[in-house]
C-alpha cells in the first residue's frame, strides 16, 4: 500500500440546501459564475429602474424646456434626489447595461462557436468583468466631470 | 403505451424552453444592434449634443420604427428573465404568481408610456 491511498480523503466542504447568509459568503464562485450572479443581478436592476430609465428618455427627447429639466436633475437635483445621487443612480444603470450587454454578447459568442471548455469559459468571463468594469470607470469619469 | 394526454397528461414542462431560449438571444442581438445604431448616430453628430441634435435622432422615420421594435423587444426579453428570476428562487406558487403578474403589469405600463413618448416626437 503506497502513501497515497493510505491517507484518508482531505475534509472537502459540502454545499446542501444553500443558506444565503450562512454559505454564500464562503462560497468560492468561479470567474464565470460571478459573470452569471451579476448578469442577472444587473438585468434585475435595469428591470426595476426602468420608470427611470423612460423618464431620461421623455425629458430628453420630448421638448426644450423638458431637456433642460433634464440635465438640471443631474446638476441640481430633482425634488428631494440630489444631482450627486441621480450620476449616482445613472452610474450603477451604466454598469448594469455594460455587464449585462457584455455578458450576453459572450453568451450568444459561445452557441456560435460551441465554445464550451473550462478555459475559455473562464478567460472569456475575465475579459467580461475587465471591460465592463473598464468601460464604467471611462464613463462615470466623465460623468462625474473628471474630463 | 400509458395514456399521455386529457387529465391524464403527465406534465413535464411547458414546452416554452426551446422558444424562450431563441427570443432571448434574437431579442438580445436586435437590442445589441440598437445600441450600435444609436452609438453611431451620437458618436458620429457633430459638434455639442444639445437638445435639437439628441431629439433629431429620434425623430428620423426608421429610427422611429427601429425603437419601437426594440422597445416590444425588450419588454419580451425582460419578461422572459424575470420570470427565470421568480421560477428560480421564490417556491410558494401565490407569492409566485403575484410577482408574475406585477412583472407584466409593470412591463406593459413601461412600454405604453416609452411608446407614447415615441409617437408625439
Amino acid at each position: 500500500m503506497n502513501e497515497l491511498a493510505s491517507k484518508p480523503p482531505a475534509k472537502r466542504p459540502e454545499f446542501r440546501n444553500i443558506h444565503a447568509l450562512r454559505d454564500l459568503p464562503g462560497y468560492r464562485l468561479p470567474l464565470a459564475g460571478l459573470v452569471s450572479i451579476l448578469h442577472r443581478i444587473s438585468g434585475a436592476l435595469m428591470f426595476l429602474l426602468l420608470p427611470f430609465i423612460i423618464w431620461m428618455f421623455d425629458t430628453s427627447v420630448s421638448s426644450e424646456i423638458s431637456f433642460t429639466r433634464f440635465t438640471g436633475a443631474f446638476n441640481k437635483g430633482v425634488g428631494p434626489l440630489a444631482g450627486w445621487f441621480m450620476k449616482l443612480v445613472a452610474l450603477a444603470l451604466i454598469w448594469a447595461f455594460l455587464h449585462h450587454l457584455i455578458a450576453g454578447l459572450r453568451h450568444l459568442w459561445m452557441d456560435v462557436h460551441h465554445a464550451v471548455d473550462a478555459q475559455f469559459g473562464k478567460r472569456s468571463a475575465a475579459v467580461t468583468l475587465v471591460l465592463s468594469v473598464a468601460l464604467t470607470v471611462i464613463l462615470g469619469a466623465k460623468l462625474l466631470g473628471a474630463y | 403505451m400509458a395514456v399521455n394526454f386529457g387529465s391524464r397528461r403527465i406534465v413535464v414542462g411547458a414546452h416554452y424552453g426551446l422558444r424562450d431560449w431563441l427570443s432571448q438571444r434574437v431579442t438580445a442581438a436586435l437590442m445589441a444592434l440598437f445600441t450600435l445604431a444609436l452609438l453611431l448616430q451620437v458618436v458620429l453628430s457633430k459638434g455639442p449634443l444639445g437638445y435639437d441634435r439628441w431629439a433629431a435622432i429620434f425623430s428620423t422615420q426608421w429610427m422611429k420604427v427601429l425603437t419601437f421594435v426594440v422597445i416590444v423587444a425588450l419588454i419580451y426579453h425582460v419578461w422572459v428573465g424575470m420570470r427565470d428570476i421568480w421560477m428560480d428562487y421564490i417556491k410558494p406558487v401565490s407569492l409566485r404568481l403575484s410577482l408574475q403578474v406585477f412583472t407584466i403589469a409593470w412591463l406593459v405600463g413601461c412600454a405604453g408610456w416609452s411608446i407614447q413618448v415615441l409617437w408625439r416626437l
